[in-house]
């Protein structure tokens, strides 16, 4: 099939960026959606221009590292899947495909496609883990977590750090990623005695980086190629609650 | 079959007398080839691992540990650590390197830690914990990885990772690992890889990632502590190395395009594998050898290069655009049945193909373990029928995996349970549905065994350099077993690695460098001239299509099947085809910001060293052994035929020079608690 594609092309941070349209002849249905774009970029640098950079690294849908808005969607018109894990057959012969970086305050553009999410590393430093130094750690069978605990952690514990979520945000909110986290180690016995500090400080780094607050608009659950729910964001919400009352005190009666 | 029999010596076995006197009197230089008379390589003195104790095995790593010189708490804040690699093995090592007191400075070529290749591991990861009492030890495991490694392995490292393995555990448990457990609340485990025990601990089918998420949370609490600095989206160019130390690498940051020096008391290397040298692996795109490569060029031997693991189970390549293989889990043999049509060029769809026109090749030729024979078997089986013109699918390269009876036999709501999201992968990719009609599945390269030398300390020959993970060639000898390189990562990265770095570093700190020392500043200029070169070509032929076509040659002649003529060949080819690359190649842009096109020039650059040497070491190697199959050397049934009496040792190649032939270091392997013998699975 033959395509027409309208892609962001931005020099560096400082170059205002625009859509450039370029036709991708031949393309095959079997072709991944980055393979298509391999194409374009081969074509490109025998040409001399510039090929397209973006981000890919595993191509099976699991480092979280490829991202683009495809026809104003992030990741693309099929449900529950990365860029990389995209195929062409779900695109028909003639059309016209646009595609954008992920855009956020919170992450800025290095190159076209190429954003910086470093953001959402420093929210994991700031509290995303449990306190486990090499060498301390009890035998594995001391503690016994009940196997639907242990399942919903695994449920959450599933994202991929992509900013899909972010992208699709009218408020640029980082939520869904960061109560995946706290879902997933306050699912655990493990995770319980930093269960309050955890989400304090996460919560804190989200709004340092400049992500917007969360209005439970659910646009990110509807592009997160692994299904975080919405409701791990209720739970981060109850867990933050009880925290900063922890810590505020309780109210005088 | 006129090929040299077992033990017969092929004409370029390195004890062959036809070359001229070296140092030991006994330097040897292949014959002449026909590509034009070049020297393969040539023998130089054999090399021991000093560090590994002697004396009862279940005790060596223990008085190791304890005859290791300390650094105290105090010294250890004076002694920088520069670790490459945040996967598994890196990403464990600096964390607890961090915790431990060290200054820590990790880098990753990612624009996060977290998307290291490690995090695409599905399987699992074996520990010889024996939860479920079914007679595991630490004594099998060691057993079971020295066999499967096909006794081309070191005892003592071997039994060291099985002791290890059980700490992991319990360390990625208090991480919040979330492991997949039983009602009861207990860890589950299955079984893996032909092993007859269950000791495979697993998160789903993303064993890797959880792992990797658990390291790499940890490693995050230390960079939110200041004890590690973080450098995302960095990759390592050059090694350093004064005073035959190893004091430093070059780095390339890969937003702006500087290039920068970093200085350290040691430097760790957790660069991951080299199967990407095929281009199409099941790797990440952007796993590489350059790290590893660059240590080589500076002196650190590299051993065992040609063995590499292809793994049966991957969905085929669909066509010439195809960037990279994916893996489907080896636990889907267990329901699926192996077959092609017994007509070469039978194209009809494969459920109008009657049972009795089928060839059911794996259960007809292994009728004991069937569609379960290991990986290499199953793989090299897999090539075979589609050789004999019998494959399926449009390319012809791929045979069936048909869960047709199981479904009959267990309804389509268990084989749902049981591979749900591998079948939806596999219909995402290929658009087939694997409940209506067969998988078409086709061997592909998975992990590399070779890697850099070490010692039991894990340090390269050269001091202060050390290398864990995939990167170094320690522990799985000519195969790996499947579910154990996680294990190694980890082994190595939290505790061995931890223990045996403070013995060197003990001495430190060593004298402070600047960017004018002139070993500095030569390693610097030699990572500026190459990207110039690189960017000055502005040739006809991008980067990829030297690099699909140095797989293509690769994956031909020094793949599944290896044999002398076919080796030769691709020497010559790789040699051509590399010098059209230096002067063809066109890369488009300038080094002063992001330019992935130059990444991916520089690593497909080693690509063609290394491809070089891997070929030389198994031209030279003429036995056949786990991972790698020698043609001339197999049973009268056609499975792979070592030959300990000439090649129990470990190859470890030097480097000599560009266009110089490697000398070949011999490190012999003694086996005192596992007796070699020969595996069969008839
Ligand atoms: C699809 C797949 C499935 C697998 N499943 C399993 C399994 O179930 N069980 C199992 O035991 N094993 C499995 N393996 C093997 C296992 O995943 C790897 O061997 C292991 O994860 C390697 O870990 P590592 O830490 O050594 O390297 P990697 O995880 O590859 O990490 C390499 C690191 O080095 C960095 N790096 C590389 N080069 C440079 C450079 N030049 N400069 C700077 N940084 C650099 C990268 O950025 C990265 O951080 C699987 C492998 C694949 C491909
Ligand atoms: S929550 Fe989903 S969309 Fe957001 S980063 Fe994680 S995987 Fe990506
Ligand atoms: S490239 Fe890894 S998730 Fe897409």
């Amino acid at each position: 099939m033959n395509l027409t594609l309208r892609i962001w092309r931005q020099t560096g941070p400082d170059d205002p960026g625009r859509m450039v349209s370029y036709q991708v002849p031949d393309v095959s249905p079997d072709m991944s959606f980055l393979e298509m774009l391999d194409v374009l970029n081969d074509r490109l640098t025998l040409d001399g221009e510039a090929p397209v950079a973006f981000d890919h690294d595993c191509r099976e849908g699991i480092c979280g590292a490829c991202g683009m808005v495809i026809n104003g969607v992030a990741h693309g018109p099929e449900r529950a899947t990365t860029a990389c894990q995209l195929h062409m057959r779900h695109f028909r012969d003639g059309q016209t495909i646009d595609i954008e970086p992920w855009r956020a305050k919170a992450f800025p553009v290095i190159k076209d496609l190429v954003v910086d999410r470093s953001a959402f590393d420093r929210i994991v430093a700031a509290g995303g883990y449990i306190t486990a130094p090499t060498g301390a750690a009890p035998e594995a069978h001391a503690q016994l977590v009940r196997k639907s605990d242990a399942d919903a952690a695994f449920e959450s514990a599933a994202c991929i750090g992509c900013g899909a979520c972010v992208a699709a945000c009218p408020n640029g909110s980082a939520m869904l990623f960061t109560a995946a986290k706290v879902s997933h180690l306050s699912l655990l016995p493990q995770g319980q005695p930093e269960r309050s500090t955890r989400v304090v400080g996460m919560i804190d780094a989200h709004d340092a980086e400049g992500f917007g607050g969360c209005t439970n608009i659910g646009e990110c659950t509807a592009v997160c190629p692994k299904g975080i729910p919405l409701t791990s964001i209720g739970r981060l919400n109850r867990d933050y609650l009880k925290a900063t009352r922890d810590r505020d005190g309780a109210p005088a009666t | 079959m006129n090929s040299p029999r077992p033990g017969q010596r092929g004409e370029f076995a390195p004890t062959s007398t036809s070359g001229h006197h070296g140092p030991q009197g006994e330097v040897e230089t292949a014959p002449p080839n026909s590509s034009g008379g070049l020297d393969l390589f040539t023998l130089g003195e054999p090399i021991a691992d000093t560090k590994a104790p002697d004396g009862p095995i279940e005790t060596r790593w223990q008085r190791r540990r304890f005859d290791a010189k300390l650094v105290n708490p105090a010294n250890r804040r004076k002694l920088t650590v520069i670790v490459v690699g945040t996967g598994l093995a890196g990403g464990s090592a600096a964390a607890t390197l961090g915790e431990q007191g060290y200054r820590v400075r990790s880098y990753c070529y990612q624009d996060s830690p977290r998307r290291a290749h490690s995090i695409a591991a599905q399987g699992g990861i074996n520990a010889a914990k024996n939860y479920r009492n079914d007679g595991d030890s630490i004594q099998r495991l060691f057993y079971d990885t020295v066999k499967g490694g096909d006794f081309r392995s070191r005892e003592s490292n071997v039994r060291r990772l099985a002791e290890v393995s059980v700490e992991i555990i319990d360390q990625a448990v208090a991480q919040g690992v979330p492991f997949a457990r039983e009602y009861g609340g207990l860890l589950d485990t299955r079984s893996f890889g032909g092993a007859q025990v269950q000791r495979t601990f697993y998160a789903r089918g993303q064993t890797g990632q959880q792992l990797l998420l658990g390291a790499y949370q940890a490693l995050e609490r230390q960079i939110g502590q200041g004890r590690v600095e973080m450098h995302s989206r960095h990759e390592m160019l050059e090694l350093i190395v004064v005073d035959g130390r190893a004091r430093g690498i070059v780095v390339r940051d890969l937003v702006t395009g500087e290039i920068g020096c970093d200085f350290a008391d040691a430097v760790v290397l957790a660069s991951g594998g080299y199967g990407n040298v095929f281009y199409l692996s099941t790797n990440a795109k952007g796993c590489n050898v350059t790290a590893t490569w660059r240590a080589h060029r500076k002196g650190a031997l590299f051993a065992n290069p040609c063995y590499t693991q292809i793994h049966p189970t991957c969905i085929p390549v669909s066509g010439d655009h195809q960037s990279k293989l994916t893996l489907m889990s080896e636990s889907l043999r267990n329901d699926g049945r192996v077959w092609v049509p017994k007509a070469a060029g039978d194209d009809r769809p494969p459920r109008q193909i009657p049972e009795d026109e089928r060839d059911y090749f794996l259960e007809r030729m292994y009728p004991s373990f069937g569609n379960l024979v290991p990986r290499d078997i199953a793989s090299r089986a897999a090539k075979n029928v589609c050789d004999s013109g019998r494959g399926v699918g449009q390319t012809g390269l791929g045979v069936y995996l048909d869960f047709a009876d199981a479904i009959d036999r267990l309804g389509r709501s268990t084989i749902a349970d049981r591979y749900g999201n591998l079948f939806e992968m596999y219909q995402r990719i290929t658009g087939e549905d694997p409940y209506e009609v067969p998988m078409r599945i086709y061997p592909a390269v998975h992990y590399t065994m070779g890697g850099l030398w070490v010692d039991y300390d894990l340090q390269a020959t050269i001091p202060g350099l050390f290398v864990i993970g995939e990167a170094n060639f320690s522990d799985h000898g000519a195969n790996r077993l499947g579910a154990s390189a996680l294990m190694q990562g980890l082994a190595d990265g939290y505790f061995v690695l931890p223990s045996t770095i403070a013995d060197y570093l003990a001495a430190g700190p060593f004298e402070a460098l600047t960017d004018e020392h002139p070993e500095v500043v030569a390693a610097r200029d030699d990572v500026t001239d190459r990207l110039s070169r690189l960017l000055a070509c502005q040739g006809d032929r991008t980067v990829d299509s030297f690099h699909r076509e140095l797989g293509q040659i690769m994956w031909d002649h020094c793949g599944m099947e290896r044999t002398d003529a076919g080796l030769r060949k691709a020497l010559a080819e790789i040699r051509a085809l590399r010098d059209q690359f230096w002067q063809r190649v066109k890369v488009p842009g300038d080094g002063e910001g992001l330019n992935q096109a130059l990444e991916k020039a520089g690593r497909v650059a080693d690509f063609f060293e290394l491809a070089e040497l891997m070929c030389v070491d198994a031209l030279h190697r003429t036995e056949s052994a786990g991972g790698h199959f020698r043609a001339e050397s197999q049973t009268p049934e056609g499975e792979a035929q070592r030959d300990d009496d000439h090649f129990s040792y470990v190859a470890a190649w030097e480097f000599t020079g560009a266009d110089q032939p490697p000398v070949l270091h011999r490190e012999d392997l003694h086996f005192e608690y596992v007796h070699p013998t020969q595996r069969s699975y008839k």
